[in-house]
């Protein structure tokens, strides 16, 4: 375990009231910037001395960034708007359940009080080896502790990998990607979208990532099309602790049906790789089908085809396998 | 040291070896960048175009024939197959980090699969069917014609040097660079391949260097080994790193070379196989590189080394 101090090492505070004035001062300090946003996961990596950044931006006086409001076509959410605020929302409540469900089971009202929707997308892997300053791979060295044949591995990956083996702690990622949500990230000089599909990447792609943020981004915004509003939705997550814990696996869903006949879905489950996992396979099996035992029982089959366990967390197979099985025969 | 070596603490405060600085990427392609545009200004400057231009052909014609064979098909397969899997690991190892980020592992091991193969290939092809040891001989009297060629070059009031045989120095001492230099990686890499998911093994992320300890020992007497992915782990890091920068500057080297307008010739014949009778009169020796009717004769190993044992004229490629 890292060193855990009384004081987080000193750093110059900045706190903007505007995005522009976060992304100058992000441009300002590059490297040694850190984006502040509900800050649990930020002051932990403080606490342990692990990252010493030189300024820390407090997005928390950007009132822009906070607030959820009706669009054309859909919601959008400001990146700083609390996981409270999204369960309590009216429309997310009625249309949007799947998100609603699955801020409700972030951590505890406390940590929903003060934890954002951009920070829970945002925050970094808790693979402990990661968090406890070993130089592995994500740290910028060479190795993976938590591959190795000793290594305490139980709520690893099991697909997904590439050297690192860490897992996504985000319990609204794969709820995000289901809905297709659209994630607007800010840099000094542009704006992209993403689909939130693509802000999720692997280490196959950059191994000292989760996501396509980079210095000097900001994620400023999270668009839900109406597309999916009001489908049949369903979010079931596994943890340890049923009062407060991280995922070991859980399951996104999103189905148009039509009667038992399920004419779209989008299926993303998370805990089970470094971001959240589309299941395109089985999407494509269900489509235009009616779902039956036998259809759920293939589901849940096909969707761990290709995963391999490390040495302790065998179990993420059958449990990620039965919640996709549980996901489909839920439109039954 | 530390500028070139990237070092990172462990929980401990230990600092372990990862692997080379991205520093030293940065400066492989700006001397790569540099070498490509100083010889080209300076190439230009000194009116080696016109040189180039009008070097003749000398000696007689008689029994050459208009087109001499200088790659066979399989040779230039070869080649060609080398220098794609040769381009895409450079490109997957190199462009992530230069910020076009992209799923580059598998692609990566992939080509370097590929680039073992044809290597292999080369060996059997060169053992079997050339003169294994026309590319890579480097005696005292190679040297010699390689520093008389050079001086040539820096000074056109230098001697005129001896025409080489099939192969000039400097191409062999670039083989020979290659050869080491792709070697290194390859060992390192097939290492760092053992540790990834691949269809052939199981990885493992301790193999197959780690810094044994003993940490205890056991009720029984029996010692407890620690493994801890340490120094040798970074030494396989920066030796695969250091190949890999140099390949950087290798192939921009060659790259550029192979399409100056005054080597094209060289570079045709590795698309057609032949070169034709003026360059090969202008360019070569005949008593070191003979020709007969279409086909190629190597007397010597590397043209100058004309003490060397061949054992049989055979066909080259």
């Amino acid at each position: 375990m890292a060193i855990i101090r009384d004081m987080i090492p000193a750093f110059e505070l900045f706190q903007p009231t505007t995005v522009e004035d976060a992304l100058v001062l992000l441009a300002e300090h590059g490297q040694g910037a850190w984006v502040l946003a509900g800050g649990l996961d930020s002051y932990d990596w403080f606490k342990d001395r692990i990252k010493r950044p030189e300024a820390v931006i407090d997005l928390g006086g950007i009132d822009e960034l906070t607030g959820i409001s009706d669009a054309q076509d859909g919601l959008e959410i400001g990146a700083m708007t609390t996981l409270t605020e999204i369960v309590r929302h009216e429309r997310v409540r009625s249309e949007y359940t799947l998100l609603a469900d699955a801020a409700e089971h972030v951590a505890t009202p406390q940590i929903r009080n003060q934890g954002t929707l951009g920070g829970n997308v945002s925050q970094d892997t808790r693979c402990w080896y990661y968090r406890s300053g070993w130089p592995c791979y994500r740290a910028g060295g060479n190795t993976c502790y938590a591959a190795a044949p000793q290594a305490m591995n139980r709520e690893h990956a099991i697909m997904g990998t590439s050297r690192c083996v860490a897992v996504s702690p985000s319990d609204t990622a794969h709820a995000l990607v289901a809905l297709d949500a659209k994630m607007i990230v800010r840099g000094r000089r542009s704006s992209n979208v993403y689909d939130a599909e693509d802000f999720f990447i692997g280490p196959a792609t950059d191994i000292t990532r989760m996501t396509v943020l980079e210095s000097g981004d900001l994620l400023t915004q999270i668009n839900i099309p109406g597309e999916w509003a009001n489908a049949h939705f369903y979010y079931e997550k596994v943890r340890d602790r049923g009062s407060w814990d991280f995922q070991l696996v859980s399951v996104a869903a999103a189905f148009k049906t039509s009667g038992n006949t399920i004419d779209d879905a989008r299926i993303v489950v998370n805990g089970v790789a470094p971001f959240p996992v589309r299941l395109d396979a089985v999407e494509r099996l269900v489509r235009g089908t009616s779902v039956d035992e036998a259809v759920a029982i293939e589901a849940g089959e096909i969707a761990i085809q290709g995963s391999h366990a490390l040495k302790y967390n065998e179990y993420k197979q059958p449990m990620m396998s039965n919640l996709v099985r549980r996901a489909v025969r839920s439109v039954a | 040291m530390g500028r070139w070596l990237d070092f990172e603490s462990n929980p401990w405060g230990q600092e372990v070896l990862q692997g080379v600085s991205l520093d030293l990427m940065y400066l492989a392609i700006g001397l790569a960048v540099l070498f490509t545009l100083g010889h080209w200004f300076w190439y230009r400057r000194r009116g080696f175009s016109k040189q180039e231009e009008v070097a003749e052909a000398q000696g007689s014609v008689a029994g050459i024939p208009e087109r001499i064979v200088r790659h066979t098909l399989a040779s230039r397969i070869f080649h060609w197959s080398m220098a794609a899997s040769m381009l895409v690991l450079l490109v997957t190892a190199f462009v992530p980090l230069l910020g076009l980020e992209f799923a580059w592992v598998t692609i990566h091991w992939i080509a370097g699969a590929v680039l073992i193969l044809t290597i292999v290939y080369h060996v059997i092809h060169s053992i079997g069917w050339q003169d294994f040891w026309s590319m890579m001989s480097m005696g005292a009297k190679d040297v010699r014609e390689g520093i008389s060629h050079f001086r040539h070059v820096l000074s056109p009031k230098a001697p005129t040097p001896e025409k080489p045989g099939k192969y000039p120095f400097d191409h062999r001492m670039y083989h020979n660079g290659i050869v080491v230099v792709s070697l290194a990686a390859i060992v390192t890499g097939v290492l760092m391949t053992l540790r990834i998911e691949t269809p052939f093994w199981e990885p493992n992320t301790y193999y197959p260097f780690v810094d044994q300890a003993v940490s205890g020992y056991s009720e029984l007497g029996e010692p407890v080994i620690s493994l801890t992915p340490g120094a040798t782990t970074g030494l396989m890091f920066v030796i695969h790193g250091i190949a890999g920068v140099s390949l950087i500057l290798m192939v921009t080297a060659h790259i550029y070379f192979a399409i100056r307008p005054d080597k094209r010739w060289f570079t045709w014949s590795m698309i057609r196989g032949w070169i034709d009778r003026e360059h090969y009169l202008a360019h070569f020796d005949p008593d070191k590189w003979s020709v007969s009717d279409g086909s190629v004769q190597e007397q010597a190993p590397g043209g100058a080394i004309a003490d060397s044992v061949v054992s049989a004229p055979r066909v080259d490629d």
